[in-house]
């Protein structure tokens, strides 16, 4: 009885890192960081666009004037030179050459940058998840034909694959039986980053998956009758949950830059839709007369990516202690 | 060892050749516009639409067109590009000299100080120079190197450009090495820089933590008991075997950086490279040229991955063993 007692008072390994991952400063005030982008770009862009800035991150204003100290400030100058940033209600970064409101943009841009580096680092997990489980478990051909496919992928220099995916979706969109895409649509720059970075998740969980399926609680699983699926789902993946979750944190960083990347040469978020890497990309041109075009948006990716890459870290430590050495997804030669 | 070698290296043509069949399928079935739509231009009729599939061979059937494809672009050289209709091949190869001077120096760069940072920041733990350096590494890793480009040539090449420091960068261009040797290093400076970054901050991950994890390994607590001194220890030791991860990186990273994170920098300098001809083709959605540059790319990811597994035999003899 008193055994029982201990055991329920233990607290399990979930509850343990949570505790590790608290004490951790910089991976709280990372995790903060991070929930503070979020809910500025989700909650804060309507607010501020609504109630501060009074237009929407695609309202153009070229003849507009703003109040500066009293004075009625031209939004775009005669030159064509947009405002700067400035102590201004509307405008607070400044303005694009179309008299777009730049803070505006890059609430609502970082909005699409999230969903695409959280869409496709969920896509790109479950799809990782898809090709690493049946390889480790059914093992033999299974196994060889699904390792030579991320050998395939693996292959492929990231950017260079992924601009060739999106460059030949980005032509006429993706049309295969009931799936139709269209080629603005953000589904694209999703899977286009999810299949490229597959190999990069599926490989070291497969390595992991492959020493847990010898274990005795798999065997005994087996031994109890329980199918292929139910040994997938109900015994394997639970014990590669905390890794699959610091993968995550990693791949939504390395998204979120992909991302920018694909929008900056031009075959990542459509132009239509703002993304940080769209701002950044139409800024470039306008690099010497209004810098902030460019320099806001890089900013905001720099900070978005070092909170995640920083949680990532803390997340491993909190969730491993004994390999607080490991490096994983960053570090590919495991 | 030469049997592993030539395995390796058959292994890697036929690695090659499927990555050819994956490249013509994902230009060629994938696409939902049809190549022969999009050479007609605007307002084409009927008559021109089958005219051109009857020109380019886009109504034979698909394997015939591969062979064809593969035939014109490697031993016909005249695969040209839909856009200007220039050759393909030799375009790819007036941009080597820039590219692999932008890709070796950015390498020798990352190599020195991503190990010289980290092997510090190891030996340093946890003291304020490993929380200075741990900071910049990710700072490394987390940036986007086109836009760091881009605001680098800004402020240094005309925010600053009075200021005696940074007077002698240009604002682009390429010099080949055999025409001025001096001003071939001045314009590749800030790109040898902004390709290495996010290596830099790698390879000091890995190293440090690599470091940290050797040092605690039995063979050293055996060494300092036999009584090297720390420094002989550190260098003989444990540094040998903490750089062997490095390798690795080195080999993925070096063909990663040749065969595709140039297509990010070479626009922003205006080096007129490979990477700047994928930029613009990618502009133009270019797709004969891209499906070169795509071979060209894993070409170089392939043979770097063959020679890393080559190398790791001769350092780490654990492997041949095992």
């Amino acid at each position: 009885m008193a055994q029982q007692v201990a055991a329920r008072r233990r607290p399990g390994p979930w509850r343990l890192a949570g505790r590790r991952l608290a004490r951790n400063r910089v991976a709280i005030v990372a995790a903060g960081v991070f929930l503070a982008i979020v809910l500025a770009c989700t909650l804060g862009a309507p607010l501020w666009a609504d109630h501060v800035a009074h237009h929407g991150p695609d309202d153009q204003n070229i003849q507009g004037t703003v109040q500066v100290d009293g004075k009625a400030v031209p939004v775009v100058g005669l030159d064509g030179t947009p405002i700067g940033p400035g102590w201004h209600g509307p405008y607070l970064l400044g303005a694009d050459a179309n008299g777009r409101d730049l803070f505006v943009r890059l609430l609502y841009g970082g909005r699409t940058s999230l969903i695409v580096g959280l869409g496709a680092a969920v896509v790109c997990l479950a799809l990782a998840l898809a090709l690493a489980l049946p390889a480790a478990y059914f093992g033999g051909a299974v196994d060889s034909v699904i390792s030579r496919l991320l050998d395939l992928i693996w292959s492929f220099p990231v950017y260079l694959l992924a601009v060739a995916l999106a460059t030949s979706l980005a032509i006429g969109g993706f049309h295969a039986g009931p799936i139709s895409v269209g080629a603005g649509s953000l589904w694209l720059p999703v899977s286009v980053i999810a299949v490229v970075f597959v190999p990069y998740v599926a490989r070291p969980l497969r390595g992991e998956l492959l020493a847990l399926r010898r274990a005795e609680f798999v065997e005994a699983a087996v031994a109890h009758g329980a199918g292929p699926l139910r040994v997938m789902v109900g015994e394997l993946l639970p014990n590669i949950a905390s890794s699959a979750l610091v993968f995550f944190t990693l791949i939504v960083a390395n998204n979120i830059l992909t991302e920018a990347a694909l929008s900056y040469l031009g075959v990542g978020v459509s132009l239509l839709t703002p993304s940080w890497g769209n701002i950044i990309q139409q800024g470039f041109s306008s690099i010497v007369t209004a810098p902030a075009l460019t320099v806001a948006p890089g900013i905001a990716i720099l900070l978005t990516v070092v909170s995640l890459n920083v949680l990532g870290d803390g997340l491993r430590d909190a969730l491993d202690p004994h390999a607080s050495s490991r490096t994983s997804f960053d570090e590919r030669a495991v | 060892m030469l049997s592993f070698v030539a395995r390796r290296l058959a292994g890697l043509v036929a690695v090659l050749l499927a990555i050819s069949v994956l490249v013509f399928v994902v230009f060629n079935v994938i696409p939902g516009g049809d190549p022969a739509l999009r050479l007609a231009g605007r307002h084409p009729t009927q008559d021109n639409i089958r005219q051109i599939r009857k020109d380019w061979g886009f109504d034979r059937p698909i394997y015939v067109q591969y062979g064809d494809t593969m035939t014109r672009l490697f031993l016909k050289r005249d695969l040209i590009s839909y856009q200007d209709q220039t050759p393909v091949l030799p375009t790819i190869e007036r941009g080597i000299p820039a590219t692999m001077s932008l890709a070796i120096g950015a390498a020798l760069i990352w190599t020195v100080l991503g190990v010289g940072i980290g092997v510090l920041s190891g030996i340093r733990q946890g003291r304020l120079a490993d929380r200075v350096l741990t900071v910049v590494s990710m700072l490394g890793i987390s940036t986007p190197i086109f836009w760091l480009g881009a605001v680098l040539l800004y402020l240094l090449t005309f925010r600053f450009r009075d200021s005696p420091f940074f007077s002698w960068i240009p604002s682009g261009g390429y010099v080949p090495l055999t025409k001025d040797p001096v001003q071939w290093a001045a314009h590749l400076a800030l790109p040898w820089l902004v390709l290495s970054v996010v290596s830099i901050g790698f390879y000091s991950r890995v190293v440090r933590s690599s470091l940290i994890e050797t040092r605690s390994a039995d063979y050293v607590r055996t060494a300092r008991a036999l009584g090297l001194s720390p420094r002989r220890v550190l260098l003989r030791h444990t540094l040998r075997t903490s750089l062997i991860p490095v390798v690795t990186l080195f080999g993925l990273d070096f063909g990663a950086a040749v065969g595709g994170t140039v297509i990010l920098v070479e626009p922003i300098f205006g080096l007129q490279g490979v990477g700047q001809y994928a930029q613009e083709s990618v502009a133009h959605l270019d797709l004969p040229p891209l499906m070169a540059l795509t071979l060209y790319g894993a070409f170089f990811v392939v043979l770097f991955n063959a020679l890393v597994d080559i190398a790791y035999r001769v350092l780490d003899p654990r492997i041949r063993v095992g």
